[in-house]
């Protein structure tokens, strides 16, 4: 069964109209992710139980329609390891709210998706579970750290994935993909259940090749939610209601992010993306974000300083990892840590920890969070004037395996693009618009707080008017 | 500039060990880290309000009541070693002897 072109509200009519059943869809999407996980590595666990609606309701679009859902995310009763050797063998005994609301919106949890460790990465090269490759050219990395997620939707195997992303972990593998992705408002959707890495940045979000389906998903997953007190209980509008233009729409480019470090052949694509915005009638001028030249330092310490405090959990005795041949409690401790979590996890809890440490808080961790004030006014000056902030989500495309993993800073200044819209935490999201030396280019767009229909109806139209979908990638696109 | 010492020391904080090896690696590496982030001294934030948090949600009060939650057996499933329904950690200050 070929559903790679399907989107959730076709697949949703042939179900109505009994061309396919559901458990027809169902073993189709188990025997493609069978067939390209050897080759992708993108899931970690697959639900081979997964259970097949008997009957379709007509009036929900989203029943009996795959999610894969990346390995941070708890599902009760489904190993959800984090990447991480720490938790390898941890099976949640409880599912986390953005799961519970998926299943009772009738999706189907199919498995769950590779991952940098604890999500700190930029190219799932950190998972204790191998690489995943990036199905366009399998010598790339799918970008991080929701790497597993975006090759899973790339290559077809799933409609829609679930991600996280705290300094761009969705939209960065996204625009390696070639596909749709989302990270909502700070507050839209609930991170009860959703294993914490820094809980001022993460989001939960959507990854998707048509920009209708990641509407879909995100619409059945926001809301309030009583166990996260950050979640907002601000009315969930209907995503699904798409109008795809952007005439007279206000749109800002900042100056900081066409900058010497975005690959001249990524710039020429955005540009060309932008110039399609303006010739259908949008209001395109440049702008600036004076300190988001700062935004990876910012990031750095007060991401690091919030796992710091974060992973201070796991210390062998409730679950997770624990060391044999220990001889006391702070061995355990020590030796269950040291042995549990890799290097990238360990380097950002020694930042973290040497941030907020006594003589160096003022200095780092202080000063941090007042420059993220400074990004947040910056964004809030645009904001009065213009409806998005657009540019590239990456400054270059998919980089090759190994080629970044042993230099911490060149990998970290890859999220340079994405990380502002985290610390000012408003809603972003990449959508494809072209090819750079054979891969694809992802255009960021950035809304204000709440204003995701904004992002939805720009990407839709982006993706009507470039017909990006056309392209298939080397792997999958052929089930 | 960071040094091996302060290396150690944090890593002392952070309950984590390094060999010798793993330790020079971390030092260079936190090192030139370390050196990325002096480029927010730059930065002009006298008087500059930092942000901790950025959530819209106003903080609500709710019932004291009490509810079902999850049960003893559920709880100790993860647990690496247990012993009558308890959680089993090696001696605390001793070096095992019993």
């Amino acid at each position: 069964m070929d559903y790679f072109n399907e989107t959730i509200d076709s697949i949703h009519q042939k179900l109505v109209a009994k061309e396919m059943s559901p458990q027809e869809l169902t073993q189709a999407t188990l025997t493609n992710i069978q067939r390209l996980n050897p080759h992708l590595n993108a899931f970690i666990t697959v639900n081979d139980q997964a259970q097949a609606p008997k009957e379709i309701d007509t009036e929900n679009p989203l029943q009996g329609i795959a999610l894969a859902i990346k390995d941070n995310i708890l599902t009760k009763g489904m190993k959800t390891t984090a990447a991480s050797r720490m938790l390898a063998n941890f099976s949640p005994i409880y599912s986390a709210t953005v799961t519970a609301k998926a299943l009772n919106a009738g999706m189907i949890n199919i498995g769950k998706t590779n991952m940098d460790e604890f999500a700190m990465g930029s190219s799932t090269e950190t998972s204790h579970f191998g690489i995943t490759k990036n199905p366009w050219n399998t010598a790339k990395v799918p970008g991080g750290s929701s790497g597993g997620s975006a090759a899973a939707v790339a290559s077809g195997q799933v409609l829609a994935a679930l991600g996280t992303d705290t300094g761009g972990s969705i939209r960065q593998p996204a625009s390696f993909n070639g596909i749709f992705g989302i990270k909502p408002t700070y507050g839209r959707v609930s991170r009860w259940g959703v294993i914490a890495f820094s809980s001022s940045l993460d989001q939960v979000g959507v990854l998707s090749r048509h920009v209708a389906d990641s509407a879909h998903v995100l619409k059945a997953i926001s809301g309030f939610d009583a166990h996260d007190n950050t979640s907002s209980d601000s009315p969930v509008p209907d995503y699904t209601k798409i109008t795809p233009q952007v005439k007279g729409l206000k749109v800002a480019v900042p100056e900081e992010f066409m900058g010497a470090g975005v690959q001249a052949e990524v710039k020429k694509q955005i540009q060309l993306a932008i110039k399609v915005l303006e010739q259908n009638g949008a209001i395109v001028d440049t702008v600036s974000l004076p300190h988001a030249q700062y935004a990876v330092q910012v990031y750095y310490i007060i991401a690091s300083s919030e796992a710091s405090s974060n992973l201070q959990r796991y210390d062998g005795i409730r679950y997770g990892f624990r060391a044999e041949d220990v001889h006391n409690l702070e061995d355990v401790y020590v030796k269950s840590r040291s042995e549990g979590f890799g290097d990238e996890v360990k380097r950002r809890i020694m930042l973290g920890t040497f941030a907020l440490s006594a003589g160096y808080y003022d200095a780092y961790f202080n000063k941090a969070a007042q420059v993220r004030t400074l990004i947040i006014d910056d964004f809030k000056k645009v904001f009065a004037d213009y409806d998005l902030v657009v540019g590239p989500t990456s400054p270059t495309t998919a980089f090759d395996i190994g080629s970044r993993i042993d230099d911490p800073l060149v990998m970290y200044m890859n999220d340079i693009l994405t990380i502002p819209a985290n610390l000012a935490g408003l809603p972003a999201a990449s959508v494809p618009v072209g090819f750079a030396d054979g891969m694809p280019v992802g255009l960021q767009l950035i809304a204000q707080p709440f204003a995701e229909q904004t992002i939805f109806n720009a990407a839709q139209f982006l993706e009507n008017e470039i017909n990006f979908l056309q392209q298939r990638p080397q792997i999958g696109g052929q089930n | 500039m960071i040094d091996k010492k302060l290396v150690q020391h944090v890593a002392q904080l952070a309950k984590l060990e390094f060999d010798e090896e793993q330790l020079n690696k971390f030092t260079k590496q936190l090192d030139e880290i370390i050196t990325m982030e002096d480029q927010l001294a730059q930065v002009k934030t006298t008087g500059v309000a930092p942000t901790t948090h950025i959530a819209r949600q106003k903080t609500s009060f709710r019932a004291d009541e009490v509810v079902p939650t999850n049960s003893q057996e559920e709880l100790l499933q993860n647990v690496p070693e247990q012993q009558n329904g308890l959680i089993k950690v090696p001696a605390i200050l001793d070096n095992g002897e019993e």
